[in-house]
């Protein structure tokens, strides 16, 4: 067992250490007090090639594998969480999803552009009446010729006003015996006919990121851009929010440290009763508390991106690390803007930012809720992972880095 | 992976070293090895202490490296990076390979340690003749340990060629005739300098922004080999110092008073602010 990051892990850390906080921390704070993402990020993103980092070479990817994955979620979230969310949905819900379900033709057409960052992608799921009920989504497709048309809408899609595509899961089939078996997913071009979309405002938290909604109205999409078949859309989903879910994990494990830091660095300056405030015990033991979780969250995703590496299906493992890393990053960031005292209740300080920004991946990529219920179910006995007819593949150094080989 | 002189690596970078043609430039640039800047430094019975924060590049040298992939992306040639530090070292050389240096060579003795300027500049001279043939040696402006900016024109000195400090332009390299011209950017004004090549140049952070490591630099550089020399390698006794530092003390702790400068109106605390600072002999 080798707990050691390889040095090739150490130098994407740095490098994207590097960039969040020379080109996005100075004017992060004030961002967020503006809102709306800084038109800069993406481009730069997709420039230093982390829109494709975890995608093989041959398809426009940058070849690096999952730890390198989790590894710069978790430096981006360090500084906002904004940051993160592209990675979690243009490189976890659209580009690994379309790793692991596209054709060859659809990796060729769309993966090779969203890696390159040519394109921005993001994941159209969650509806206004069905997040964590996902089987119950309402928006339909209907074959018509070669192709089928989409109507419903979407809604608290990150990137929704900003992506090129979406990979979109809607209903099918209405008289399936399972809700479940009912839904398709597809690839949308969102400069389609009938597409409309637009910006949420009045957000809690990642307000210096964009969120918004997608209205599908008759939106005909061609039967080639099904991802997966018919009928397969929640087995795609899913594998979607296994690679989603590890980055938040990852990114949520960026916050926790971020809180720290803030923490140390706050209560080793400020003077109280003759002292400073981190020689009382009770600041002690907050600052204990973040410390502990950060480990803890660490080893938690870092485990899951292990078993990605290796090809081994982790919707246990990730799960388990988005549902601690989330509700852990949350109270360090509460604890944060509590040893802060009443600076931390302004934005002279970012550990309010955390704070807020810290709640929503406590809700979004399956509540926390679903991850413990998702946890029992596996203690229980009562959910085994079932053999599903495209895995996401393992790394292997030498085919992601090289141009041929089939994936 | 580390390889000692005389093995395959050291054969590989011989043939490299070895290229040359038309107007490409053959540069050296001089990589140090530094505590991160964001580590908190403290004097612990006498030495200095960074804890456990990681090492870095000298983030000076990354303009130096930085002008070196411009100068041969527009003329062609190639980018040896040359550090002299301990051999378990090699974040600055990995970070130099990362962002585009074609190979490296790291210059390490256990004879070296608390060498001085002078000491290290008589190493990187040797190093640099021993790997012959460079049209330009770049270094960093300075480095944010010892803060001197001294090794360019010690080197310099040494090697017998033009020193070129704070250059924030390379106007125009030409090894075919041997010249170059140069921008030196001073705080009271810029100054154009014709000079001959070889020369030692120390670039500055006016030249622009350094790039980050791509993932591709980072995959390379993460399996690069290069090559250790020794002092002996170099055919030279071990240099001697002329600095000590006998004694290493916290920097004297100052009072700071802070007042705040109230007023009704901003006009008004202005009007305080300045009387206050004529009263202190600020103005």
């Amino acid at each position: 067992m080798d707990f050691g990051l390889s040095e090739e892990h150490q130098m994407v850390q740095r490098m994207v250490r590097g960039f969040a906080a020379k080109e996005v921390l100075p004017t992060i704070q004030e961002q967020d007090r503006v809102g709306g993402m800084a038109p800069f990020i993406i481009p730069r993103m997709a420039e230093l090639g982390i829109l494709g980092m975890t995608i093989p070479v041959k398809y426009g990817g940058q070849g690096m594998d999952y730890i390198s994955l989790g590894l710069v979620s978790e430096e981006l979230e360090f500084i906002d969480t904004s940051l993160r969310v592209v990675i979690s949905v243009h490189n976890g819900l659209t580009c690994l999803t379309l790793l692991q379900w596209g054709s060859e033709e659809q990796k060729e057409n769309y993966l090779v552009p969203l890696s390159k960052g040519e394109k921005i992608g993001c994941g159209a799921f969650t509806e206004p009446g069905a997040g964590s009920d996902f089987a119950h989504i309402q928006a339909t497709a209907k074959k018509d010729g070669k192709d089928y048309i989409l109507n419903g809408e979407k809604m608290w899609i990150s990137l929704a006003t900003v992506a090129n595509f979406a990979v979109v899961t809607v209903r099918t089939d209405q008289k399936t015996d399972q809700a479940y078996r009912g839904l398709s997913t597809f690839l949308v071009d969102l400069d389609s006919p009938g597409i409309t979309r637009g910006d949420i405002h009045g957000k809690l938290g990642v307000r210096a990121g964009s969120t918004g909604w997608i209205n599908f109205q008759d939106v005909r999409v061609p039967a080639e851009n099904l991802l997966g078949e018919e009928g397969e859309g929640f087995k795609v989903t899913m594998s979607a929010f296994d690679s989603g879910r590890y980055t938040v994990a990852a990114g949520a494990t960026g916050l926790i440290r971020a809180s720290l830091e803030a923490s140390t660095s706050y209560a080793g300056e400020r003077n109280a009763f003759g002292g400073k405030i981190s020689d009382f015990q009770l600041i002690q033991a907050k600052i204990a508390r973040m410390a502990l979780d950060y480990q803890a969250a660490r080893l938690l995703y870092l485990k899951a991106g292990w078993l990605k590496n290796q090809g081994v299906r982790n919707t246990r493992e990730t799960s388990a690390a988005k549902w601690y890393a989330t509700d852990a990053s949350f109270r360090a960031a509460a604890e944060a803007v509590q040893i802060h005292g009443a600076y931390g209740f302004s934005d002279e300080y970012p550990v309010e930012r955390f704070m807020r920004n810290a709640k929503g991946a406590m809700i979004y990529e399956g509540s926390n809720e679903i991850q413990s219920l998702i946890q029992a179910d596996y203690a229980l006995d009562k959910r085994r992972d079932k053999k599903i007819r495209r895995e996401l593949p393992s790394y292997d150094h030498q085919t992601w880095i090289s141009g041929p080989g089939k994936i | 992976m580390i390889t000692k002189p005389g093995s395959q690596v050291q054969e590989k970078y011989n043939q490299l070293s070895n290229y040359k043609e038309g107007n490409s430039v053959k540069i050296i640039v001089c990589v140090k090895q530094v505590p991160d800047t964001a580590a908190t430094m403290t004097v612990d019975n006498g030495a200095i202490s960074w804890g456990d924060a990681p090492l870095i590049i000298n983030p000076w040298d990354e303009f130096a490296v930085e002008a070196a992939l411009n100068l041969v992306a527009d003329q062609g040639g190639e980018i040896i990076a040359l550090c002299l530090g301990k051999e378990g070292e090699t974040e600055a050389i990995k970070h130099a390979l990362a962002m585009g240096a074609d190979s490296a060579v790291m210059v390490s003795d256990p004879a070296l340690e608390g060498a001085d300027n002078v000491a290290a500049s008589k190493v990187l001279a040797a190093a640099i003749q021993k790997i012959g043939e460079a049209d330009l040696v770049l270094f960093g402006q300075q480095s944010v340990d010892t803060d001197t900016g001294l090794l360019p024109v010690q080197t310099a000195r040494l090697l017998k060629w033009p020193s070129l400090t704070l250059v924030s332009k390379f106007e125009s390299v030409n090894p075919g005739d041997g010249k170059i011209q140069v921008l030196r950017s001073m705080e009271e004004a810029g100054q154009i300098v014709d000079s001959s090549l070889p020369a030692v140049v120390s670039v500055t952070k006016d030249y622009g922004e350094p790039r980050y490591p791509s993932f591709m630099g980072i995959r390379k550089a993460s399996k690069a080999e290069y090559p250790v020399w020794s002092l002996a390698d170099l055919g030279i006794e071990t240099p001697s110092s002329s600095i000590a530092w006998p004694e290493v003390t916290e920097p004297v702790q100052k009072e700071i008073v802070t007042e705040i400068i109230e007023g009704e109106t901003p006009e008004e605390k202005a009007k305080s602010l300045v009387e206050k600072l004529i009263a202190e002999k600020v103005l």
